[in-house]
């Protein structure tokens, strides 16, 4: 047997990029001990990956020098944010370097007049909104994580929220990114002009779940606070004419700010949660919120108040104030951690349908947690079709792992049959990569593999996500525990 | 819709160049040509999406969508194909956002001469790349689109220009969410569009006059700013009011003259380079057409 060189050795290799890493951004910045690394192992979905080391920059300089180590020595490396995502693609693969971006988390100018701002990646949804708020502004893409999950998350992720049926998904709202690409170099991609020379780079970005680069600034659009809202919480006795009145609403021309469903385990549990007298006997409760110019607003309350009656409303709620839209958005908002009331443990899917198949696909839902003998809660946005069944259980119980599994697999195909796609707003990352073949042939596939190979042609940034790969066929223990495989 | 034919014309070797209704700029002159299939598909209101081919003009789409009481934002000349190639965003940006958030779905034909999908039919959709917005603005360097998903929105019941001398960007700050604010120098035109009183009682308190819409039909080219510099810029150039609209809030500014070329970064250049040599090596589709620093050089027809 040949003796392996030490140059070669993992650890000699790892001890040398532990090293140029604190010489780079300072020892208090870079993270080796095995408890402080256990802490960037996974996101928020169930999966677990390892890492080698985690690094804490708090400049682009920082993160640029980072990318450089790690392409020099032919690394792989993790952008993360807060690590609120649910589908694994923070999870860090191969012992990858984690980058995570939270220490840079400032406002780094505002243009009142031209709505927009740059901020560091870092920055939490819900506190851009805040600090903006005297100016009459916000951040339109409303996560349900907004207290906790980061801008540069949200670009990574290309995230949803329930005011993204209006507004556009976050992609709309991102008008320019400063990226660090994987080999290290610093560029801008679209910018605060509208129709930057060349192709439309930003976008592709935003949404590539951290496998083209890592984000360093954002140029986010912002939206004017609307003069007058209307805000409806309107119940059920059959699920179907809820969901049924979610595309008469659109098909009338009306495209209401938001509109969220929630069925009757999960009005139970929040009901139980919160006391807001939510119809906790009802099937289902649609929360619709419209906004804008004054008449507008009356004329499409008027309007869907008469379409819900052709569906056979119970009770129409309206707020009375800021305090009752609040608790209502409370009501919605809590929904996750009310679940705890019924099981220790949940699985959330988030699969988009045509808006006519919700009552078909929402019906096999039904179906499928109860041949698999699980409980099933839903409460999701209805407006735009995008589906966010909760499978509930106890994870003490023997086997039940492959039984939330099986279903939830079948959920998405279910999904996709209907016309839908595998991912709304949470993304591919781990858990969904390899049902990818469900919507995209292997030609499909190949052009996002090109496009990637483009930016990162050693494929070191966040490896072995949103892509199946044939070549990774023996390489399926590296799927972390808990993923589907 | 089917698709084959367009693939097996477009093959996988030698040079090809596709054609709209040449209003932006026609095809590779003496470069074998080739068009996409035209035809809307299926309009699905309640769905707000639209399913046609790329060689569909604008005037069926529109007139198509007219009939259900939507639209989407594409700038109404020539083909859906041409308008997404290349990318310019009507002067209705402001409001209703740009032509890159329109397309959800495309079958492009590679260079390879395979069908390819990138997208998907649903107005939300974060299932893999999102390859939709590369092809935008990509004036077939990449792949010849054939068939797209659009999606749509309902037309407001009531819209209107409106004219004002006052200071434009007062009018900017204070107006809910208008659609277009286009000032001249010396003029500011307004679209505004809602509940007819809605519109009214802005248009009132903002002391707005109804006028007829700005009139682009000389100012065929277009400058990209950053909205905040828009005033630099044009003192720069030293261009007369009468002579430019610009785009408040957006940052295009409309000029009879040829803008100035745009700096690209070294990386970006390189980004450019890498993606066309991995989706079309041999440079087969559209040659000698450049996504960078053509931009001055392309006209639109009809900006509006």
């Amino acid at each position: 047997m040949k003796m392996a060189k030490v140059e070669d050795a993992p650890d000699y290799r790892l001890r040398t990029v532990i090293a140029a890493l604190r010489e780079a951004i300072g020892s208090d910045a870079v993270l080796t001990d095995s408890a402080e690394r256990a802490l960037y192992r996974k996101d928020a979905s169930n999966m677990e990956g390892r890492t080698s080391v985690v690094c804490l920059p708090d400049s682009t300089d920082q993160v640029a020098a980072c990318v450089r180590i790690a392409a020099e020595h032919g690394v792989a490396f993790v952008a993360r944010g807060s690590g609120t995502g649910l589908a694994g693609g923070a999870v860090p693969m191969d012992d990858a370097i984690v980058i995570a971006v939270t220490r840079m988390n400032a406002i780094l100018s505002v243009d009142t007049d031209n709505r927009m701002a740059w901020v560091q990646p870092g920055l939490l949804n819900l506190d851009l909104s805040h600090q903006i708020s005297h100016l009459g502004l916000h951040f339109a893409p409303d996560p349900s994580s907004q207290q906790i999950c980061s801008i540069g998350g949200n670009v990574a992720n290309n995230s949803g929220g329930p005011h993204c049926l209006a507004e556009g998904v976050t992609s709309s709202h991102i008008l320019g990114l400063e990226v660090v690409l994987p080999d290290g170099s610093v560029t801008i991609l679209g910018g605060e002009d509208p129709e930057p020379d060349g192709l439309d780079l930003r976008g592709v970005f935003v949404g590539s779940e951290g496998m083209l680069g890592i984000t360093t600034a954002v140029c986010v659009r912002l939206t004017p606070n609307p003069p007058h809202i209307a805000t409806l919480l309107m119940d059920f006795a059959e699920v179907d004419d809820g969901a049924n009145l979610v595309s008469d609403i659109i098909a009338a021309g009306i495209v209401p700010a938001a509109v969220e469903m929630m069925d009757q385990l999960c009005l139970v549990a929040v009901e139980g949660y919160i006391n807001a007298g939510l119809p906790v006997d009802s099937a289902a409760a649609l929360l619709v919120e419209v906004v804008g110019l004054e008449h507008r607003v009356a004329a499409e309350v008027a309007q869907i108040t008469e379409l819900a009656r052709r569906r056979r409303v119970r009770t129409i709620r309206t707020a009375a104030d800021e305090a009752e839209r609040a608790l209502l958005w409370k009501g919605r908002k809590s929904a996750f951690g009310a679940i705890a009331r019924i099981k220790p443990n949940y699985y959330l899917h988030d699969t988009v349908v045509p808006r006519s198949q919700l009552t078909r696909v929402l019906q096999q839902v039904y179906e499928i947690a109860a041949r698999h003998e699980l409980a099933v809660l839903n409460v999701f946005h209805a407006g735009d079709g995008n589906l966010h069944p909760l499978l509930l259980f106890d994870k003490r119980e023997p086997g039940i792992m492959e039984r939330v599994h099986a279903a939830g697999e079948e959920i998405v195909r279910a999904s996709v049959d209907a016309g839908g796609v595998l991912s709304g707003e949470h993304g591919i990352g781990l858990e969904k990569r390899d049902l990818m073949g469900l919507m995209f042939s292997d030609v499909d596939l190949e052009a996002q593999s090109l496009v990637r190979g483009a930016f990162d042609p050693h494929s070191l940034a966040n490896p072995h996500k949103v892509l199946p790969s044939p070549a990774t066929c023996g390489d399926i223990h590296q799927i972390p525990e808990g993923a589907w495989i | 819709m089917d698709l084959s034919d367009f693939a097996e014309e477009i093959s996988d070797s030698g040079p090809v160049t596709i054609a709209g209704m040449s209003t932006r700029g026609g095809p590779v002159p003496e470069v074998r040509t080739v068009m996409a299939p035209s035809g809307v598909e299926w309009i699905k209101p309640e769905e707000m999406t639209v399913c046609c081919g790329a060689g569909t003009s604008m005037a069926e789409l529109d007139a198509a969508l007219d009939l259900v009481g939507q639209y989407v934002v594409i700038p109404p000349s020539g083909t859906v194909g041409g308008a997404l190639a290349l990318g310019h965003s009507g002067i209705r940006r402001l409001g209703n956002g740009p032509i890159r958030d329109a397309l959800l779905q495309m079958r492009y034909v590679s260079a390879t001469g395979d069908v390819v999908k990138i997208g998907g039919p649903t107005v939300k959709n974060v299932t893999g790349f999102d390859l939709c917005r590369l092809m935008v603005g990509s004036r077939g360097t990449l792949g010849f689109f054939g068939e797209v998903i659009l999606r749509t929105q309902p037309r407001a019941p009531y819209e209107q220009w409106y004219c004002s001398t006052g200071d434009p960007w007062d009018l900017l700050r204070s107006l809910y969410r208008p659609v277009s604010v286009l000032w001249d120098g010396v003029r500011c035109y307004v679209l505004l569009e809602g509940e007819t009183r809605d519109v009214q009682a802005e248009a009132s308190a903002h002391g707005l006059g109804s006028c007829d819409p700005p009139d682009l039909t000389r100012l065929v080219h277009r400058w990209s700013v950053p909205p905040a510099s828009i005033q630099t810029s044009l003192a720069l150039i030293d261009a007369q009011p009468g002579c430019f609209l610009a785009e408040l809030g957006v940052g295009i500014i409309h000029l009879d003259d040829v803008a100035p070329e745009q700096s690209v970064s070294m990386q970006v250049r390189d980004l450019h380079r890498r993606i066309k040599h991995n989706l079309d090596p041999d440079g087969r589709l559209n040659p000698g057409v450049s996504v960078i620093g053509t931009q001055s050089a392309m006209s639109e027809a009809r900006p509006i």
